[in-house]
Formats: C-alpha cells, sequence, structure tokens
C-alpha cells in the first residue's frame, strides 16, 4: 500500500466556498501557473514592489556594513539592556517562519486539501524570514566574524561549546530549521521545474530549470519515492517547527531574569509564532493573488481558514498574557510582580496597552464570518498583528531588562537610526527575495494541483 | 523504422490515469517486465500495478535519524566528560537533560538529509540525459499526459507485437524511443 493515502474515491467536501475554483484540467492549470514565470510580462505592481525593495536591502546592507566597522555601539543598546531590537526582530522573523512549516507539513499530515495552493509560498517565505532571523543573533555579537564557535569542531584552541547554555542549542535548532526547510520546499520543487523545462521556450531557461529538476522523469517508482520522502519530511518538519520556538522561548526562560524565567514560555512562543506567521501569510498572499491574477486558486476559502487559525493562535497568545499576570502573583514572587506592574504601568506602558489591543482585543473580530471574508479588512488586521506580535517581543525583551533585581542599574533603552535601519532592512531584504521568488520559480505548487483537479473531477463524478 | 539495437523501447501515450493503470496492468499480465510508467503527478497505485513495492525511503530515513542523534548525543558526552569537562555550578559533566535539544535536532536533520537524498539516489537522480526524453510529446509527461514504455531490453519485446499491442490498449498514440 501506498504510504500516501489520498481522498480518492471519496468526494471532496464542498462547500460554499471553493478550494480550487472549476473549469480546469491538468493542462490549464499547469499552463496557468508555469506562463506566470515563463511568458507573462511583469506587472506594474511587482515593479513598484521590487524598486522599493531593493532600496530598503541596499539600506541593510548599508547598515550591516556600519555595524561591522564600528560595532554594536551604533546601536541604543547597553547595559542592563544589551538585547533589544536584533533579539525582537530574531524571534519575530523565526516565528513568522513557523505558519509556512505549519501549512506545509502539518496540514499535509491532516491531508487539509486547501493548503496545496498556498504551501509553495508559504514555505519560500519560512525559508526566506528565518534567514533574517539568522542574521540578527550573528549581528548582534560583539565579534560577528566568530559566530561559528558555536559549532563543534576540533579547533587549535581545544576548546568545546557549552552544551549546556541555550545559544548553542539555539544554533542547532535554527540550522537544522533552515536546512530542512530548503530541502522541503526544493523537493516540491523538482516535479515543477521539470514541467518548466519541458515548457520553457529560450534555451537558456531551459538549461537552468533542467539544471534544477535534476533530470527528473515522473517515473512511477520515482513518484513513489518522492511521496514517501515528502510525507517523511513532513512528519519530521511538524515536531522540528514546535522545537524550533521552544528553543528560541529557552534563550530566555533558561536565565533569573524577572518576566522571563517562566515554564510557560515554550508553548506562548509557539502560539504566537504562528499567530504572527499566518498574519504574514495573509499579508503576503493577499496582493500576491490580486497581482498574479491567482483567485482561482487563492480563494477566500483560504483567507477564510488561515483567519480562524489566526483567532486560534491568537486566543492562546491572550491566555499566556493572562496567565503571565497570574503566576506573577500566585508565585508570591515581588520581583515578578514589579515587572507586571511595571510593564502596565511603566515608562514602556503604552506599548504593553498596543500589544493587548493589537493582540488580544482586534483580532476577536475573526468570530466574524463577513470579517473573514472581508479581504481590505484582513490585510488591515494581518498587519496590525505583525505590529503587534513584534511589539510583544519588543516588550518580553526590553522591559524585563530595563528594571532588573537591582534599581541602581535600572535604565531605559531608546533605538537609534541604526536600529531602525535594520530592522526596515530586513523588511525590504525579504520582500526582495520573496518577489525574485514569485518571478522565476511557480509560486504554486503544480504537481500538486494537477492531483486537486483529479480529486475535483471525482468528487463531482 | 529504427533498427531494433538502436531502439530504448515502444511508448504508448495516454490522456489519462486511469487507462494508463490499466495499461500497465494489462502489460503486467501479458508478461511484460521491464515497464516505465511516466505521469505529471503522482498517481495512486500506478507503482503497485508495476509490482514496485519497497521503496526503501523510510528505512534509509530511520538510519539517518538513528545516526544524527546517537552522533551528537556521542559528541555532547566526549567533549562534556571525556575531552573539555567543565564544572559549572557543581552540576553533573554528563547532564543529560541538557542534551537533548542538540541531540533531538540532530536526529531531525539526519533523517531529513537521508530522507532528502536517500530518494534522489534510489531514483538515480541527478541524471539529466535520458533515452525516454527521445520519445515523441514527452514535454507533455509533466503537463498532463501519461505514459507507458516497454524497454526493448524485455525478454518479451517485439518490436511488432509489442508495438501492435501497445495499439489495443487505447493510448493516444504509440511511438519509439530512440537510444
Amino acid at each position: 500500500m501506498s504510504l500516501v493515502a489520498t481522498n480518492s474515491g471519496k468526494p471532496l467536501r464542498e462547500s460554499a466556498l471553493p478550494v480550487l475554483k472549476g473549469g480546469y484540467s491538468y493542462a490549464s492549470i499547469s499552463d496557468k501557473i508555469s506562463d506566470i514565470v515563463l511568458t507573462r510580462p511583469t506587472h506594474w505592481g511587482w515593479v513598484v514592489g521590487f524598486t522599493l525593495c531593493s532600496v530598503l536591502t541596499l539600506l541593510l546592507v548599508g547598515a550591516m556594513s556600519y555595524l561591522f566597522y564600528k560595532g554594536v555601539g551604533i546601536w541604543g543598546v547597553n547595559v542592563p539592556i544589551a538585547w533589544a531590537f536584533a533579539l525582537t526582530n530574531f524571534v519575530w522573523w523565526v516565528g513568522i517562519g513557523h505558519a509556512g512549516t505549519f501549512i506545509s507539513a502539518f496540514l499535509l499530515l491532516l491531508r487539509q486539501k486547501w493548503r496545496t495552493s498556498i504551501n509553495r509560498f508559504a514555505e519560500a517565505m519560512t525559508i526566506f524570514a528565518v534567514a533574517m532571523a539568522g542574521l540578527m543573533p550573528i549581528l548582534h555579537l560583539g565579534r560577528p566574524w566568530f559566530f561559528y564557535w558555536l559549532i563543534p569542531y576540533p579547533d587549535i584552541m581545544n576548546v568545546w561549546p557549552q552544551w549546556r547554555s541555550p545559544l548553542v542549542w539555539d544554533i542547532f535548532a535554527i540550522g537544522t530549521y533552515i536546512i530542512v526547510s530548503i530541502l522541503f520546499w526544493y523537493m516540491g520543487l523538482i516535479p515543477d521545474l521539470a514541467t518548466l523545462r519541458d515548457r520553457a521556450s529560450s534555451r537558456a531557461k531551459q538549461i537552468v530549470y533542467g539544471l534544477g529538476a535534476l533530470g527528473w522523469r515522473g517515473e512511477a517508482r520515482q513518484w513513489r519515492r518522492f511521496d514517501t520522502a515528502y510525507l517523511l519530511m513532513a512528519g519530521l518538519a511538524t515536531p522540528l517547527v514546535i522545537s524550533v520556538h521552544s528553543v528560541v522561548s529557552l534563550d530566555f526562560s533558561i536565565g533569573n531574569t524577572p518576566g522571563w524565567h517562566s515554564t510557560i514560555f515554550p508553548p506562548y512562543f509557539v502560539a504566537g509564532a504562528l499567530f504572527s506567521g499566518f498574519a504574514m501569510a495573509l499579508t503576503i498572499s493577499i496582493p500576491l493573488r490580486a497581482i498574479f491574477g491567482l483567485k482561482d486558486f487563492i480563494t477566500l476559502r483560504h483567507l477564510d481558514n488561515i483567519g480562524k487559525i489566526m483567532l486560534v493562535c491568537g486566543l492562546i497568545v491572550a491566555y499566556s498574557y493572562l496567565m503571565e499576570i497570574f503566576m506573577a502573583f500566585y508565585s508570591g514572587d515581588e520581583f515578578d510582580q514589579y515587572m507586571i506592574l511595571n510593564r502596565m504601568r511603566g515608562p514602556y506602558a503604552p506599548i504593553y496597552w498596543i500589544v493587548i489591543l493589537f493582540n488580544v482585543v482586534l483580532p476577536q473580530s475573526l468570530w466574524f464570518k463577513r470579517i473573514r471574508l472581508s479581504v481590505g479588512t484582513l490585510f488591515v488586521l494581518s498587519i496590525v498583528v505583525n505590529i503587534g506580535m513584534w511589539l510583544e517581543r519588543f516588550m518580553i525583551i526590553v522591559t524585563s531588562l530595563h528594571r532588573d533585581f537591582l534599581p541602581s542599574s535600572w535604565d531605559m533603552f531608546y533605538p537609534t537610526f541604526w536600529d531602525w535601519a535594520i530592522l526596515v532592512g530586513s523588511l525590504g531584504a525579504f520582500g526582495w527575495l520573496f518577489l525574485m521568488f514569485v518571478r522565476f520559480l511557480p509560486a504554486i505548487s503544480i504537481s500538486e494541483m494537477r492531483k486537486l483537479v483529479l480529486e475535483k473531477k471525482e468528487g463531482e463524478a | 523504422m529504427t533498427s531494433a539495437s538502436s531502439l530504448y523501447g515502444l511508448i504508448a501515450e495516454f490522456a489519462d490515469e486511469h487507462t494508463l493503470v490499466d495499461a500497465v496492468r494489462r502489460a503486467r499480465a501479458d508478461g511484460y517486465r521491464n515497464l516505465d510508467a511516466y505521469a505529471p503527478f503522482s498517481v495512486e497505485g500506478l507503482s503497485d500495478a508495476l509490482g514496485f513495492r519497497k521503496d526503501r525511503v523510510a528505512l534509509l530515513t530511520l538510519l539517518g535519524g538513528i545516526v544524527g542523534g546517537t552522533g551528537v548525543y556521542f559528541l555532547q558526552w566526549y567533549t562534556a566528560v571525556i575531552d573539555y569537562p567543565i564544572n559549572a555550578g557543581g552540576r553533573p559533566l554528563h547532564s543529560w537533560p541538557a542534551f537533548i535539544p542538540a541531540t533531538f535536532e540532530m536526529t531531525v536533520l539526519g533523517a531529513a538529509l537521508a530522507a532528502f537524498f536517500g530518494m534522489l539516489i534510489l531514483n538515480g537522480l541527478p541524471r539529466l540525459n535520458h533515452p525516454i526524453f527521445n520519445a515523441p510529446d514527452f514535454d507533455l509527461a509533466s503537463r498532463n499526459r501519461f505514459f507507458l514504455c516497454i524497454e526493448a531490453a524485455d525478454p518479451r519485446f517485439d518490436a511488432t507485437l509489442t508495438r501492435r499491442f501497445l495499439h489495443e490498449l487505447d493510448p493516444l498514440k504509440v511511438g519509439e524511443v530512440p537510444r
């Protein structure tokens, strides 16, 4: 029996909102998706976005160069707040990556058919977000050129990494995550690259896509091994994604700083990661389907489902906020109690209340189907949640550090131009990579869409 | 007509997946063994119809996971206990709970690398050139057409009889695959 069981034979449950608009055949769906890359002229929206993102990418490169030249002193960080924007960006970007893996791996295991048309670009989102995340811890090192000291290798200094440190766990988690995400994404791309190879008209495209396709022939035995490997990779990626943000949260909760030293952190961070990740999936898919005419494939059903998942993740995040407050007072620990009161009433109070508004109050509108089906509202809401989650990470990092056990060492953090340049520049570089991806690679898995066409056909028969 | 020695096989083109699976079953029933079926997506039951049951990818993945996990656990134990022992707050040198995160991550990494490269190697990829790419219309194998190739290496292969047999399977057309 094949490892990959499908629903063939059983009709797909067709609701009022279809996963795929009707009337597509194997040929027309292949052509429609591959033509975006091969023949369609470049849309002005793409050009505008690409220009803007290129400028911001240059800003990132400039900010990084100046940082390497001058040192971390160009940022607003100092003792006691040695971690600020860089770590906030790191946690936020890793979190955004999580939704991509969740869509492509976890929903595959659950046989959610609606994942098919969004998994490819969600995986790309993961890779680019994790790439941005991976930069941040390196940038915030005092001597970034020694970052590889975290990797265990037999060196002439005869030292090894400290295995009891979460920072060492981190490099294993993030390293594994980026490698597995790239493999999973590339593996899914192989049959589609073969389609592009066979449909490309110019010799140069045939060669480039042909090299990427590795000579894929679509032979039945190849497909069988491909299916097994793909399913196993999904099975591996699912616990991996949970472990990655758990390890990231341990960077904080292993420390004894008030507000960090808590066992709720791993699930709290994972839920927050999915929350911001699905928000980013919406932020990306809404313009994508408009600019590239993909409304037949990325339907209102997808937006509706993403909205529901965001609602659930948001409720878990809200519960975590509540538990943080409860545990601080239930524990009787005066430092924890002060930390909570300081968040609510201290100098960073506006950030706390914006976090509550953006992550807890406004997402409650997703209970209403009207909101989940209104594309414009969803887009605004997704940006609100992205901002809210970034501020949440900032709040966790900075409010805990700026007033710890010893009042004599209390201080404030104010970002400099270079702090903002790294954040905005990383957004630009992420967008740049994503725009390159949608222009040169199929943003929707063609071979899986053919299968969806088959299942739709069998469902109707 | 191509001479028998320069022929890779005969190929039949089909319009949908059911005809292809039927064709494969009938060819197997007729005694052909060196068959290859090509489809633009993973067709349910096609590899079973070809008599292909053990893909061995899962076994390789398991081995990759075991090697990754035990390897990095051993490395942690060796470096923390034997080669570079550090007394951190009186904690035992072999503090195994702290070794779990890296062990878990490397288990996943080892398994994923084995799944990916195992799939490629068992599939004989990368192989950019293959006689089947000479087949007529084969560029449609990655779009909307389904193909069955009976290789000339098959003991039952006979240029005339096999061609006649393929015509009986309700194909869109039958062609030759030069080597």
